[in-house]
């Protein structure tokens, strides 16, 4: 799906209303669009005030982790002793995820704005939008929007860098990032302490995802009230959410809807469904790092913090991949596999033994030289790559490795057997 | 993207490069938070990042020249050796996988000449190489040619691209 794109009646149109219009990427077109107005009214508030309405709002982090970005922001010390950071997560790389790219290449002001009232709140000074360097062209879009945001005077006193990643998926792990900010390798810190307290540069810092930051603005205008009202399932799920779907769908793209709206929906109508005379057979819905879901499981799933759950999985990032019943599930958890090991920072023994011991196990049994006890063997190692490391890129890799097995164990076996995949 | 025609051992930040990084080290509160900028910096003007060049670079940011290799080998898009006019970078991760990417990636192979990943082509035109996730999973295969992000390539569109570029 590129744009323009033409809504489907069941989105929700908050963060996306702007997608497809270029006119919406330039300063005057943003105002026109009632942009600036957000920060206008939190700059006439207390600090205080603006995190207690953004904490009332019920907005959760839409990075993965789904933290209350209100709480995350109580965090930082009340009184500016010294300076205070607010680091934007833009390395969106996660596989499966391709919503920030949206918001930064339609809507770049949003993300701008929401940066800015983020900023007042826990009173920083400087604000570094940390963006993957595979992404020059909203780089491009998004420095555009910063010079003519800055010519206009909305920044104040206030500082925003663009500073560009350089090729490591590790560096969306906050820590990480801020490493990588101060010139170092991108590896995760240990915690604590935590950002709030010692974070890029020793000074007390705010991490938050582009998507979330995008959503204060309209939360500041319309109220906490009118925020937590988006709800169609969990009080604890309320909001609209960016799911970006791909893989075996007719139309991949990103969708916004209402925390709470069902998976199959999301697959089946929005997304076009599957292509003719396939079926579904698997869902990873929360991009590559959270645990699969088969079809039936994928057919009951709510999309929100609490019904992704309840499966065993996680609403992570909201990146919604979709294997059809062509889809070799052994081939394509190797593939995953592959990824982590090339992406692990390599400083933990579990991820970086263990993220290339499970994808050597997966590519021999693809190549019909898996041993009788490969399976136990990844189960095992996956046991002792969750929960033990510095951040969770190895329970990322265990995570598609540990549900695969789980409900596709008889693709593994057939390789295992000496058979080829048992793809239709 | 200039390839190794310039001897590695001449300065890269000279005049309006060196100008550009003094603008870049005010944003920071330290001289060592520019040394990504400084990286790219360096390759836009050479094409890759020399042993040479990374010992100027800490010298400008008073950093150990093993710091700064450990950084240029840590981040995958810093590259090490000259790379061909243009780079190309196809996605191959999962979501893009099952949507044939990796039939993308030997029509690639096939249409430049370059015999294999990470190899470049005998006339020096194409490097070619799989990346991890483009984050552009909706537009089956992404494929990044230099700075130029190409959606929803197909093996039948390699050709065209190939002539488009070269």
């Amino acid at each position: 799906m590129g744009y323009p794109h033409t809504p489907h009646p069941r989105e929700t149109l908050v963060l996306s209303k702007h997608f497809g219009e270029p006119e919406a990427r330039t300063y005057r077109g943003w105002v026109k669009r009632g942009g600036y107005e957000g920060l206008k009214r939190a700059l006439a508030m207390p600090p205080a005030a603006v995190v207690d309405e953004v904490k009332n709002s019920g907005l959760r982090g839409r990075g993965g982790a789904g933290f209350p970005t209100g709480l995350k922001w109580s965090f930082m010390p009340k009184e500016r002793t010294k300076p205070h950071y607010l680091c934007v997560n833009a390395d969106e790389s996660e596989p499966g995820t391709f919503k920030d790219r949206e918001i930064i290449r339609w809507t770049p002001h949003a993300l701008l704005e929401g940066t800015l009232i983020a900023m007042h709140a826990i009173q920083a000074d400087t604000a570094y939008i940390y963006i993957r360097g595979e992404f020059a062209e909203p780089q491009a879009i998004l420095e555009q929007a910063l010079a003519e945001a800055r010519a206009a005077g909305v920044l104040g006193r206030f500082q925003i860098h663009v500073h560009r990643g350089a090729g490591a998926y590790i560096c969306g792990e906050e820590t990480a990032l801020m490493n990588s900010l101060e010139g170092k390798r991108g590896v995760p810190r240990i915690k604590p302490p935590f950002p709030a307290a010692q974070g890029v540069f020793g000074m007390p810092t705010t991490i938050n995802n582009v998507e979330t930051l995008a959503a204060v603005p309209p939360i500041i205008v319309n109220g906490a009230k009118w925020y937590q009202a988006m709800c169609l399932s969990s009080p604890k799920s309320v909001g609209t959410k960016l799911f970006s779907v791909c893989g075996h769908v007719q139309k991949p793209g990103v969708y916004e809807v209402t925390l709470g709206f069902p998976l199959k929906d999301l697959i089946f109508e929005l997304a076009g469904g599957m292509r003719s005379g396939r079926t579904l057979k698997a869902c990873i819905p929360g991009g590559s790092s959270v645990p699969m879901l088969d079809r039936d499981e994928s057919e009951r799933c709510i999309m929100d913090y609490e019904g992704c759950a309840t499966l065993g999985t996680m609403l992570g990032s909201g990146g919604v991949i979709v294997f059809d019943d062509s889809a070799d599930m052994v081939y394509q958890v190797m593939r995953l596999a592959r990824f982590y090991a090339h992406e692990s920072c390599a400083q933990c023994t579990q991820c970086r033994e263990g993220t290339a011991w499970t994808t050597r196990i997966l590519e021999r049994m693809l190549a019909g030289q898996g041993k009788p006890d490969d399976l136990d063997l990844l189960l095992d190692l996956s046991e002792n790559m969750t929960g033990k490391t510095i951040c969770v890129l190895s329970d990322s890799c265990a995570a598609p490795v540990v549900s695969a097995i789980k409900k596709f164990r008889g693709e593994f076996e057939a390789y295992l057997a000496g058979r080829s995949a048992l793809v239709a | 993207m200039s390839t190794a025609t310039h001897d590695a051992s001449e300065p890269v930040f000279r005049g309006d490069t060196l100008k550009r990084l003094q603008e870049i080290l005010a944003r920071y509160p330290t001289k060592a938070a520019a040394l990504l900028p400084a990286l790219w910096l360096v390759q836009q003007a050479r094409g890759w990042i020399a042993p040479e060049t990374m010992v100027e670079v800490a010298g400008l940011l008073g950093l150990t020249p093993a710091h700064v290799q450990g950084v240029v080998t840590f981040y995958t898009m810093y590259h090490q050796h000259p790379v061909g006019r243009h780079f190309v970078q196809i996605c191959t991760t999962s979501p893009c996988n099952i949507c044939g990417a990796e039939d993308v990636v030997k029509a690639f192979l096939e249409q430049t000449g370059a015999r294999e990943l990470g190899a470049t082509s005998p006339d020096g035109t194409w490097t070619i190489t799989e990346v991890e996730c483009l984050g552009a999973c909706g537009f089956a295969t992404p494929v990044l040619i230099d700075d130029e992000l190409v959606e929803n390539v197909t093996p039948e569109r390699v050709a065209a691209l190939v002539r488009k570029y070269s």
